[in-house]
């Protein structure tokens, strides 16, 4: 047996890993999700607190403390022995209790933004701040919606300039493996550097 | 695409027998992150057939994570980690490595470097 009862054993394998995807409701997380995935987007749910209710992603199941909040979520078997999850997550602030357990050991975050709201996307950037989890913000261009200027949402945002910002499309598998791409290079330079690779960003 | 229905059809988990699976239990006794794999490494167990714990060990006969196993049985995470904890306990399965709060730079940088290699090459 490879494992140790209740014991966590240092220096084995990983064989899984995830990237979480964050934006308000109808932002497209369960389409971007499923993208790539080569299953359906499964859904799990957590229990709330009637204290955390509020009015939209949540359903009153009958009888009281049964409201349960929803989490899609896609796999991709990236090797023989690493599996990749996509987890998208309910960005309002009320979800936070949920967060905790799906950011704990994300590699990297992404932030959808639909430019018509991009007020509901605040909670999301000062999570993964407050965090410390790294992120990019990718903004999902809907059919007939305006492109903007990233500088703009950048602006709107107020994000520092080391934080992404790029266009997707939600629906389209190359264009969220980018995007995902982009959030793994994007945590993988803001690992602190080996003294002999040094380089001076920006 | 409907953000609300995605997968199976909107069926709800009615939340408070899940709850009696686990004898009202919502903390697992050890920590398993969501994206574990976790394989059976039995095919009995000494349980009623009518145990979720056989979902479990059902679905577990290939690796699975601990949030496929959750979705699956159409319980909440909270729900499927208590279980998988037990059987874990009990020597049934056995849980991958996953990345820790704790992990080392490296091993951090390795993750992601593998996880970047994989998404490269698709």
């Amino acid at each position: 047996m490879d494992f140790a009862l209740g014991k966590p054993v240092q220096h084995r394998r990983i064989t899984s890993a995830k990237i979480v995807v964050a934006g308000g409701f109808g932002v497209g997380k369960t389409t971007f999700v499923g993208a790539m995935s080569e299953i359906a987007p499964l859904r799990t749910e957590a229990l709330m607190t009637d204290a955390s209710i509020g009015v939209d992603e949540v359903s009153a199941t009958p009888g009281k403390m049964s409201t349960t909040v929803a989490m899609d979520f896609g796999r991709i078997t990236l090797a023989d022995d690493l599996v990749l999850y996509v987890f998208g997550t309910p960005g309002q602030h009320r979800f936070w209790f949920m967060w905790d357990d799906i950011t704990h050991g994300a590699i990297a975050a992404v932030v959808l933004v639909d430019t018509r709201r991009l007020a509901d996307c605040f909670s999301s950037i000062d999570y993964f701040e407050a965090r410390e989890v790294p992120f990019l913000v990718a903004i999902n261009q809907f059919e007939g919606t305006r492109q903007h200027a990233h500088d703009e949402v950048r602006e709107a945002l107020a994000l520092p300039p080391d934080i992404a910002v790029i266009t997707c499309d939600a629906r389209s598998p190359e264009s969220t493996r980018q995007v995902l791409i982009a959030a793994s290079e994007h945590a993988l330079n803001r690992l602190p550097k080996r003294p002999a690779r040094v380089r001076r960003l920006g | 695409m409907s953000e609300a229905e995605p997968g199976h059809g909107g069926s709800r988990p009615a939340l408070a027998r899940p709850y009696s699976w686990t004898e009202g239990r919502t903390q697992p006794a050890v920590e398993i992150a969501v994206e574990a794999q976790v394989r059976a490494t039995v095919d009995w167990i000494p349980h009623p057939r009518t145990s979720p714990l056989w979902t479990v060990i059902g679905l577990c006969a290939e690796p699975c994570s601990v949030a496929e196993i959750a979705a699956h049985m159409a319980v909440p995470l909270g729900v499927a980690k208590v279980l998988v904890a037990d059987l874990l306990r009990d020597g049934l399965v056995s849980v991958a490595a996953t990345l820790g709060e704790d992990a080392s730079v490296d091993e951090r940088r390795e993750l992601i470097e593998r996880v970047l290699s994989g998404l490269r090459a698709r």
